[in-house]
């Protein structure tokens, strides 16, 4: 399972890797925002993408609607794990066709509980 | 308009009248209101100058009237085509006194920092509240991490103990100078040791996980400051507006200052997203993830 994390916060990727390497993903990459995730996801071969919304140059959402009007890329899950916490927010993002919606300040449960979900949906 | 000489009679009449109202109104630092008072006021005491706008008017025909009586010999007209051109100055002065008090009024409140609007939150009162949310979580994670620490050190301490004192007899056991009693009491003391070690770094590991997640606050509080940071910039530039605006104050006497009233907008710039919700009891906003979780959820998540 390859998966990348996409955060323009360091220690916030530190966090997430740390928390997918406790539950036995180790295969995890970074990125500091979306710009520089696209050519990654283009070029490797990711099972998933974990992504923050505010990001400079490219954001969270931009990204995932990118991946969405991916012929390669459109049915890799993706979770938001973002401060972003308005209804119409989070209702576009459902609309885009997100995974899974995590809102920080989050516990390790709540991420665990929705990586989880997302795979057992996935298969 | 009244006439020349009702003229005195009238502004005494109406000073009198208005004066304690003026008096409460800059005591309770009603600007707004004291200067159309004062303007009111300027109005009674000149009524023949009806608006800013015919200063110049006024000015340049009483110029023309005061050249003829100059030339025609006419020196008491003159003077006072002198003191209503003086009149006129001063009018304009007043006027030009009172814009400026207006601008300044509402630069400052465009500044926001009104504080006695209880129903709408001033940008400056939220950036308070927001640099308040970023000391609260900075504040949380260092006791959150210092709890932790303190919580492991011990239990490293212990097994750092145990291990030395282990060793030592170990390597008695290992050159053969220990009893037989001695050995077994070894024995049981290394069974237990093992299971005191699994189950302490089982605790340390946890407790690591938990420290590790508690700086998680770094990445909300920059997004918080950055948009502080922002308003500053903000109040930064309207100061510069605002001194602007008293270099202005030397203009005046010439009467050639035009109105610079500091507009202001403060529509945020949506694109760059909200940023963590500081006030989660806001209607639009979701209060954690169990919301997050039903809203998805009645969308057919």
């Amino acid at each position: 399972m390859k998966i990348l994390v996409v955060d323009d916060f360091a220690t916030m990727r530190r966090i997430v890797k740390n928390l997918l390497r406790d539950l036995g993903f180790t295969n995890t990459h970074e990125a500091d925002d979306g710009a520089t995730a696209w050519p990654m996801l283009q070029n490797g071969t990711f099972d998933f993408v974990i992504t923050d919304w505010n990001m400079p140059g490219m954001t969270g959402m931009e990204l995932l609607k990118k991946i969405r009007a991916d012929e390669k890329l459109k049915t890799i899950p993706v979770l938001l794990v973002t401060a972003e916490a308005k209804r119409d927010q989070i209702i576009a993002a459902a609309q885009a066709g997100v995974n899974g919606y995590v809102v920080k300040p989050f516990t390790a449960s709540a991420l665990k509980e929705k990586i989880a979900k997302i795979f057992e949906r996935v298969g | 308009m009244t006439e020349q000489t009702a003229e005195p009679k009238r502004f005494a009449t109406l000073l009198k009248q208005r004066a304690p109202e003026l008096l409460e109104c800059a005591n309770k630092n009603n600007l707004e209101a004291a200067v159309q008072i004062l303007i009111e006021l300027q109005h009674a005491r000149t009524p023949q100058l009806s608006s800013e706008s015919d200063v110049m008017e006024n000015l340049r025909e009483k110029a023309q009237l005061l050249h003829d009586n100059i030339c025609n010999g006419q020196f008491e007209s003159a003077l006072v085509n002198l003191q209503e051109m003086q009149n006129v100055r001063d009018k304009g002065l007043y006027q030009e006194i009172g814009r400026l008090t207006r601008a300044l009024h509402s630069a400052i409140t465009n500044f926001a920092i009104d504080s006695q609007l209880e129903d709408e939150a001033s940008e400056l009162t939220e950036a308070s509240d927001r640099l308040a949310y970023v000391s609260e979580l900075t504040e949380r994670a260092a006791n959150r991490t210092l709890d932790l620490v303190e919580d492991s050190l011990p239990l490293v301490k212990a097994i750092q103990l145990e291990a030395n004192v282990l060793k030592r007899e170990w390597q008695r056991m290992v050159q053969r100078e220990m009893t037989a009693a001695e050995f077994r009491t070894l024995y049981w003391r290394l069974d237990e040791y093992f299971q005191k070690l699994a189950a302490d770094s089982a605790v340390l590991s946890g407790n690591m996980t938990q420290i590790l997640l508690a700086q998680d606050f770094q990445d909300l509080t920059g997004q918080v400051i950055h948009k502080v940071t922002g308003l500053v910039k903000e109040v930064e530039s309207s100061l510069v507006e605002l001194v602007f605006m008293a270099s202005q104050v030397e203009a005046i006497t010439g009467i050639i200052a035009h109105g610079n009233d500091a507009q202001r907008d403060a529509t945020p710039d949506e694109t760059l997203g909200h940023g963590p919700a500081i006030n989660t009891g806001q209607a639009d906003v979701v209060a954690n993830q169990d919301d997050v979780d039903d809203l998805l959820s009645s969308l057919g998540f």
